[in-house]
């Protein structure tokens, strides 16, 4: 019975715990069997957490031995994205300058799973900060995309998005900046969904780049994604950007039927030039499922999507810039070796301790932020900002969901973009609209192109449109059946 | 200022003044806004800017500010936010400071000092930060090490930003005392400029007179006393007049005040000012502020100093510098209105409050409210001697600093020490004749209109009674007998 149970999905593992047909700790034993397995090929993970996973195991036993009640989500492992504070383990944000960092704080988001049961296994790799594409700026490791290991799993959450497809947990958490989970869950082939900003609390989430950043769930189907979502989304007293707005019932009112009737817009101006025509294909073919399912579609166009690349660049470095500010050698984290006055300390330290992208938007975000150059770049970022958000409000007067894909290629070949920055930056053009306007989307696998590689599909809803959003993901899951691929790790 | 600059050049002071708040807890945070703990007790993750961490805004930092704006008749606005301040420097653990930069709370308000009016340009809400301790050098530079100290980091501030109306050190003395009233009055700051909870930089131009465009200014800072703030304005004028008499140019530049030399040095010059690169804080929301809250806080504004002022003059026919004394403490003006509502002469109780009361306090180094006596009981013992119980010099000398002490009733006391006056005429009348007919020169003397003689024999009087003879009657002894022989 505990062969294949890495296989499930939450929801199944959550039933056989609370069924006794397993107990938390053959749980725990049998995904890190998994983790030893999987691990020498994707290197996905930074650090196990494993004093942590057995003693939360040991009090869910003990509580279902008592007979307590426990809830949809108990037993359920979990990965986390090294970016999010796990009290009294490493928060590196594979970065050298985090690299000794153990974070004496929980993150909100974590805190609400461990409180309602689920099990946390590992921290995941990532871009360093955040601040990349593919997973290629952690200072630490190369995380392999498991549908290919020549290829990268996408970033900045790749070690999330890799783990859950090579089955490492049924569930990771990733956080999203501009494309940061769905990018890699659209390369991984996993369900990626990016909540409304301020829908899930950021304390304890280490920052990029704050009015953008909204941590988010990877899951291999719909209702796993959705029943993440439930715990970990809520007002929170400790993020003052957080919504105060009460949490639906995701899980308990996920329909498929829902989408019937309603109009979906496929955005004009991500489905022209730049976008592979493989996966223009499959973005195709997901449309006529919707149709199949019943619903409208229309184009729709978002005039202004063509400068959301620009304006994120400007307004995520600025941000970034700041938020990167504070390590500094003085407190905690790397400090240089040797430096005898205050400035040279500082220099030595940030330039030993941060990887080269992370230094160039730091760059790029100081200069945006400069005296002279403000009104140029960030107030003019801000500006355009609205008016993308705009565009944004327009289309939802017409049409209920937006979809477009995920990224405009799959999976690209390690180093193949590192030296271009400019096109690695591209790889996230479908993403950013909608971290820049703060809506929800979701990435789900719609198919594979030649070189079997995933395409992802993605869904934007309005603010707070997450029911509808996981509705229509739900429908499109039930004839896409995308749930029963996984990878074989060679 | 030498008599010659004084004719040839105007002076133009702006004075930036930092206030620390009295709120319970910090700015972002929870933790305690309490001084003198061991370093780096008061610090949490939120005020070190740990990573992950998120400021959440302290809403009495908020009233405060309000409150302030509105004494200082201020627009308060609608929606402000709050932006961030960046630079490097140890003892700013996120090397931003969360202040506010264009849309602070509080704008246009104004002043009154001696009748003149100071326009205040704006006042905005930020956080504080920690402390540096050097080795080996007094500056971050060239010490053997630094330590640092992030108790007061996160300690809410306001800063209240004047126009640059004042035009010389007394004005800035004058401005910044009253504001420092104020802000006392307020209950929002203690005031102290000795121990840092009140900081002001000045701002100093010099300009030809008669000429409206202003000068190049100096920002001088590490101003701790309001006489260091004369001394350092002073040293400023003469600094920038000599430059201007020789035909140099000032620089703009920020320059430090040494308590030691009384001169001012420079910090750093524009060249090397930050470029702070302010931008919205993107992890607090704009704050709203409504009518109804303004109001509420409208409501818990007390009378002003400068109120008070004018109505201690009017009301009670107090003298300005009377005045003066008895609002500059507000408890101590609190306990003269107790006193005078219950019914003691206004003047009376001034001159008691003002005289023998406060030479007590500064002596003790004490403070009105730390002190056992009522008002009740200062009533009592004005009464006292108003009826003719105990006179002037035993209320001082015996019965004053019992109340204060202890507070101990007054008829207690003239009870328990027996210092009721001798108002008996003819227990009197033995001891005046004794001394006149034991003081035949004096006598004379008085015979023959020294009346400053009179005084010897009522001195004479009071030793033999220890001091309890009532002087009214020992007067009108001292008449009869001179009458009768």
């Amino acid at each position: 019975m505990t062969n294949n149970i890495v296989e499930k999905s939450a929801r199944e593992i959550n039933k056989m715990f609370l069924n006794k047909e397993i107990s938390a700790k053959e749980i725990v034993e049998a995904f890190y069997k998994k983790i030893k397995l999987a691990e020498p090929s994707i290197s996905a993970l930074n650090s196990l957490t494993e004093d942590l996973a057995f003693k939360q195991a040991e009090v869910l036993d003990k509580s279902i031995s008592k007979g307590e009640k426990l809830s949809p989500i108990a037993g359920v492992p979990v990965i986390v994205k090294d970016v999010m504070c796990v009290k009294g383990y490493p928060a590196t944000c594979s970065s050298k300058i985090l690299e000794s960092f153990i974070a004496p704080y929980e993150s909100t988001a974590t805190g609400k799973l461990w409180e309602a049961g689920a099990i946390c296994l590992a921290k995941s790799n990532m871009d360093e900060f955040a601040m990349g594409s593919s997973t290629e700026n952690s200072a630490f490791k190369k995380t392999k995309n498991p549908w290919n290991l020549n290829t990268v799993p996408g970033g900045s959450s790749g070690g999330s998005a890799a783990s859950v497809a090579a089955l490492e947990a049924p569930i990771s958490l990733g956080t999203d900046t501009g494309g940061s989970v769905r990018q890699p869950a659209g390369f991984c082939g996993v369900v990626g969904l990016k909540p409304t900003y301020g829908r899930v609390s950021r304390f304890g989430l280490i920052a990029f780049a704050s009015s953008l950043d909204q941590v988010g769930p990877f899951a291999r189907n719909v209702y796993d994604t959705a029943l993440v979502l439930q715990y970990i989304s809520g007002y929170d007293p400790k993020d003052s950007t957080s919504l105060d707005i009460e949490v639906p019932d995701y899980t308990g009112k996920l329909n498929s039927d829902t989408i019937k009737g309603k109009k979906i817009g496929l955005v004009k101006e991500l489905m022209g030039d730049g976008i592979d025509a493989e996966v223009r294909k499959s973005i195709e073919k997901s449309v006529q499922i919707f149709k199949d399912l019943g619903a409208e579609i229309v184009e729709v166009s978002l005039p202004n999507v063509k400068y959301a690349v620009p304006i994120y660049y400007i307004v995520a470095t600025a941000e970034a810039s700041s938020n990167l500010a504070r390590y500094d050698g003085v407190k905690y984290g790397y400090r240089t070796g040797g430096a005898k006055e205050i400035l040279p300390m500082y220099m030595s330290t940030r330039q030993e301790g941060f990887g080269q992208e992370v230094k160039r938007r730091i760059m790029l975000g100081t200069y945006a932020l400069s005296s002279g150059y403000y009104d140029a770049y960030y107030k003019k970022a801000q500006q355009v900002r609205k008016l993308v958000t705009q565009d944004f409000l327009n289309s939802f007067e017409k049409v209920d969901l937006l979809i477009s894909p995920t990224c405009p290629t799959t999976a690209f070949e390690f180093g193949a973009k590192v030296e271009d920055p400019l096109s690695m930056y591209l790889s996230d053009i479908a993403t950013i609209p909608a971290s820049l306007a703060g809506l929800p989307a979701i990435s789900l696998p719609c198919g594979f192109d030649s070189k079997k590689l995933p395409i992802g599909l993605q869904i934007i809803a309005p603010a707070l449109g997450e029911e509808l959003l996981l509705d229509a993901s739900y429908a499109f899951e039930g004839v896409c059946k995308f749930e029963n691929k996984v990878p074989v790790l060679v | 200022m030498s008599a010659a600059t004084q004719t040839k050049y105007e002076v133009v002071i702006g004075l930036e003044v930092h206030a620390q708040l009295k709120t319970k807890t910090k700015i972002f945070c929870s933790c305690p806004v309490n001084f003198g703990n061991d370093p780096n007790m008061n610090a949490c993750p939120v005020c070190l800017g740990m990573p992950g961490v998120l400021p959440v805004l302290n809403k009495q930092v908020v009233a405060y500010a309000i409150k302030t704006g509105l004494a200082l008749g201020c627009q308060i606005a609608k929606r402000c936010k709050f932006d961030r301040k960046q630079y490097f420097y140890p003892d700013l653990p996120k090397n931003y400071q969360i202040s506010q930069y264009d849309e602070p709370i509080c704008l246009n308000g104004s002043l009154d000092i001696n009748g003149k009016r100071i326009a205040i340009q704006r006042i905005h809400m930020e956080e504080d930060a920690g402390k540096l301790v050097h080795a080996g050098s007094d500056r971050l530079h060239g010490s053997d090490y630094s330590l640092v100290d992030y108790n007061r980091t996160g300690t809410p501030l306001i800063e209240i930003v004047s126009m640059p109306d004042m035009r010389s050190a007394e004005e800035a003395r004058e401005y910044a005392q009253t504001l420092r009233g104020i802000l006392r009055y307020l209950d929002v700051c203690d005031g102290n400029l000795e121990e840092g909870s009140m900081r002001c930089d000045v701002n100093l131009s010099l300009r030809p007179i008669g000429s409206t465009t202003f000068g190049t200014r100096t920002e001088t800072k590490n101003v701790n006393s309001f006489k260091s703030l004369v001394r350092a304005v002073e040293s400023e004028i003469e600094r920038q007049s000599e430059i201007l008499d020789s035909g140099g140019r000032i620089v703009q530049e920020t320059r430090l005040f040494d308590e030691n030399t009384g001169k001012t040095f420079s910090m750093r010059s524009k060249e090397e000012a930050h470029d702070y690169r302010y931008f919205p804080e993107p992890d607090l929301v704009p704050l709203e502020i409504s009518q109804a809250w303004i109001k509420e806080i409208k409501e818990t504004v007390p009378e002003l100093p400068h109120e008070k002022k004018t109505r201690y003059q009017e009301e009670y026919g107090l003298s300005l510098d009377d005045t003066k004394v008895l609002i500059d403490d507000k408890n101590m003006a609190e306990f003269y209105e107790a006193v005078v509502r219950l019914g003691a002469n206004a003047k009376k109780a001034a001159n008691w409050l003002i005289g023998p009361i406060t030479a007590y306090l500064k002596e003790n180094k004490t403070d009105i409210i730390d002190c056992c006596m009522t008002p009740k009981q200062l009533v009592d013992l004005l009464k006292a001697l108003e009826n003719g119980i105990v006179n002037d010099n035993t209320a001082k000398a015996e019965i004053l600093e019992e109340i204060l002490v202890n507070g101990t009733e007054v008829e207690e006391i003239i009870n328990k020490k027996g210092l009721s006056q001798i108002t008996d005429e003819s227990a009197l009348k033995t001891i005046v004749k004794e001394i006149i007919e034991q003081n035949p020169e004096q006598l004379k003397q008085l015979k023959e209109g020294k009346e400053k003689v009179r005084g010897f024999f009522v001195g004479q009087a009071m030793k033999k009674t220890n001091g309890k003879a009532s002087p009214a009657i020992v007067n009108k002894l001292i008449d009869e007998f001179l009458k009768s022989s």
